[in-house]
């Protein structure tokens, strides 16, 4: 079993006759609440003033978005 | 490209006179929720979507395309050979100053279809969510359509195409969970 990632990477298809260079990797998000199904009582909490800079209080739901360039290739 | 084969992909039968119902069904056909904007939707999501997923997308796209012409069908059958005062009694006069007979894509209150109905966000998973509730929402349409009609020979057709909405939906719940595992994973260090 792989580590669970809200990031996904993927290989398109490039073509020999593409005319930019290919990004060869690119990527996805999958955000936490595909996985969570119906949120079970009881999970682990940030205090609160954390997660009114997280905007949750559960650390399950919490997903953070890093910026777009590190989307393909370059990382 | 497309090879095409002429038939339906269901066969169309259609009972009774009813221009009536005609006017139910074109919201089918160029309605938010209808096949066209279904197959647009989808053939054109396709070339921003992982590889895994581009078939999927083609097939369904495709197979709406076949919806659309069986919607076609129905509609053109009930109102092929409708006078004027039958147009109008059916509230269909509206559709007869601006189309005659013809088939127009717009819905059953005659708003024209607009490629507003349809998205394509890029991100895979709002992609796919956008068309399991297009799926959905078809179905229901079409219980709504098979609610309003007693037209037996034309209903067998919608059943038929209510359940393709079904298994259209699941395939692209499937098409999530490919995208949900973890797989292919960018290599660090």
């Amino acid at each position: 079993m792989k580590e669970f990632t809200q990031r996904k990477f993927y290989r398109p298809y490039v073509s020999p006759f593409d005319p930019c260079p290919p990004i060869r990797v690119k990527s996805y998000e999958t955000p936490p609440e595909l996985y969570l199904g119906f949120q079970p009582p009881g999970l682990p909490q940030y205090k609160p003033h954390q997660a009114l800079f997280c905007g949750t209080l559960w650390p399950v739901l919490f997903s953070p978005y890093e910026k777009s360039y590190t989307r393909g290739d370059e990382t | 490209m497309w090879i095409y084969e002429k038939k339906l992909q269901y066969p169309v039968r259609v009972s009774t006179c009813n221009p009536m119902l005609a006017r139910f069904l074109i919201e089918q056909y160029g309605g938010a929720d209808g096949e066209l904007s279904a197959a647009l939707r989808y053939l054109n999501q396709r070339y921003s979507i992982p590889d895994e997923v581009i078939g999927l997308l083609t097939d369904i796209g495709t197979e709406e395309f076949a919806h659309l012409e069986m919607i076609a069908t129905m509609v053109y059958k009930l109102t092929k050979d409708a006078t004027p005062d039958q147009m109008k009694a059916a509230g269909l006069g509206d559709h007869y100053v601006n189309h005659d007979n013809a088939l127009f894509y717009h819905n059953a209150s005659g708003v024209p279809w607009t490629a507003s109905y349809i998205q394509a966000k890029g991100d895979p998973i709002a992609d796919l969510y956008e068309d399991i509730a297009a799926e959905e929402k078809a179905r229901a349409t079409y219980q709504w359509i098979i609610d309003m009609s007693d037209d037996p020979d034309l209903n067998d057709g919608l059943r038929f195409l209510r359940e393709r909405e079904v298994v259209h939906s699941q395939r692209f719940r499937e098409a999530v969970e490919i995208l949900k595992e973890e797989r292919d994973k960018k290599k660090y260090f």
